[in-house]
């Protein structure tokens, strides 16, 4: 790859990972992603973050295109999760660097990952400031966004944020800079990537933000460890992650399910009818052509989710099983849902996936339905009767947050 | 004495084991844990904790 200057003397050394179609193996990433680290040369030459182990070699000879690694001074590490620290055991023993800067909680991790009490690490509490020599870096701690060592490395002179996980999307691309792309794209990638990725952790989002706010903080480049760098809609993606963070959600439904011998899907449709019929927007997503962050993805602005499942071996079938999982980890805040399914002989499915989403924080206004092998015309009144409470309660809900 | 279960991260507060780097000696009822006390792995306020089921 090329090297890119983003700011006076400040270089993108980072990676595009053009082939990943998964982040972490657990949210699709179709687009591919990036590694960003960058280079600040300065008295001390200071490396910001690394790359995964196997792109180690694209990055040293990223770097030997401005330095010799040997010229490095000081690392900074603002995560330790691999796909940024992966390469460190190899830059650490090419630099030789004179300090390795990290967050507290970053010290722990970096010694649990890599078992090298010898290296040169130095802590860096919140609120901390080193010099560069012309620059200085202002440290902040942002636990949780997206683990525990988590922090962000403010440039003052550069009025630039490298913002480690916070505020990347999963987008492979030679064009680093978000004006290089249409916005409304990359704030869509950068919800999904929101949701899939962040979610849990929407309240340190909120703290955090009102922190840079409250500092006072002038920013005007946001440089992610994913995806393109912020120069010219840094305010855009501030505003998006008010907006995620707020789980702020629309009268729209995610109508989420699997169905073996179609008599599920009879059922949940009709919900949908009734739900369409009342106005609310739907969005019905078969869990056989949709991963499970496809529909987070789709389920993060929406106020109801509909779970329907037969009854197979006692439960409920394997891929709702999966989403539920899945969704239930991300802790979406301030849903209200129902769950449906046809049944042979037993019939437990629709009250284990109602039992799932209660214990996820949602409000279930209607009991869960079940219907003997193939729907009658009552039965699926019985549906359509569900999908219009459910309708009231998404209209209840959308009209208590305004 | 009953265990406390972080709600963000999963942490969970032993009060025979106390939190001692911060300042919270083995054997302290979570009750009796300072309010300004926070989750030692993921920062959280003290109000996020949950009693262990």
């Amino acid at each position: 790859m090329a090297i890119i200057e983003i700011k006076k003397n400040i270089y993108w050394v980072g990676t595009v990972d053009w082939n990943i179609s998964s982040f972490h193996g657990y949210s699709l990433a179709r687009k591919g992603s990036t590694y960003n680290a960058f280079l600040v040369l300065d008295d001390k030459v200071t490396l910001f973050d690394t790359v995964p182990e196997k792109f180690k070699l694209d990055m040293y000879h990223q770097i030997h295109k401005l330095v010799k690694p040997r010229d490095i001074d000081y690392i900074v590490v603002n995560h330790v999760e691999l796909d940024h620290s992966g390469a460190l055991p190899f830059m650490v023993e090419k630099c030789a660097p004179e300090k390795i800067f990290c967050s507290p909680m970053g010290e722990k991790s970096l010694l649990s990952h890599f078992h090298k009490p010898e290296w040169p690490v130095q802590v860096v509490k919140d609120g901390e400031s080193i010099s560069l020599g012309q620059r200085d870096v202002h440290f902040m701690e942002a636990r949780m966004l997206l683990w525990p060592d988590t922090m962000f490395s403010y440039i003052p002179q550069d009025r630039l944020l490298f913002s480690s996980d916070a505020f990347g999307q999963n987008i492979a691309t030679s064009r680093l800079f978000d004006d290089e792309h249409d916005l409304n794209l990359l704030l869509s990638e950068s919800r999904h990537y929101y949701t899939n990725i962040i979610l849990p952790y929407s309240s340190f989002v909120q703290k955090t933000l009102a922190r840079v706010r409250e500092s006072g903080l002038e920013i005007d480049m946001i440089a992610p460890d994913h995806g393109v760098i912020w120069r010219s809609h840094a305010g855009d993606i501030l505003a998006a992650y008010e907006e995620f963070a707020s789980q702020k959600v629309k009268a729209k439904a995610v109508l989420v399910y699997d169905t073996m011998w179609q008599s599920t899907e009879k059922m949940i449709k009709a919900v949908g009818d009734a739900l369409m019929e009342e106005g609310i927007e739907i969005r019905f997503m078969s869990l056989k052509r949709f991963h499970h962050s496809d529909v987070m993805g789709e389920f993060s602005d929406a106020a109801g989710l509909v779970c329907a499942s037969p009854t197979h071996n006692n439960g409920m079938l394997p891929l709702m099983a999966d989403f539920l999982t899945y969704m239930k980890g991300l802790k979406p805040k301030g849903r209200v849902g129902a769950t449906l399914g046809s049944f042979g002989w037993s019939g437990e499915a629709p009250k284990a996936m109602a039992e799932v989403l209660e214990t996820a924080g949602f409000e279930l206004p209607v009991e869960p339905l079940r219907v003997k092998n193939v729907p009658t015309h009552e039965n699926l009144a019985q549906c359509r009767e569900m999908g219009r409470a459910l309708a009231q309660k998404i209209k209840d809900k959308v009209a208590a947050q305004s | 004495m009953d265990k406390w279960v972080c709600e963000v991260c999963g942490y969970v507060y032993d009060p025979a084991e106390g939190d001692p780097d911060n300042n919270v000696p083995p054997g302290t009822k979570f009750e009796d844990v300072p309010d300004d006390w926070v989750c030692p792995v993921c920062g959280a306020a003290k109000e996020n904790f949950a009693r262990e089921a």
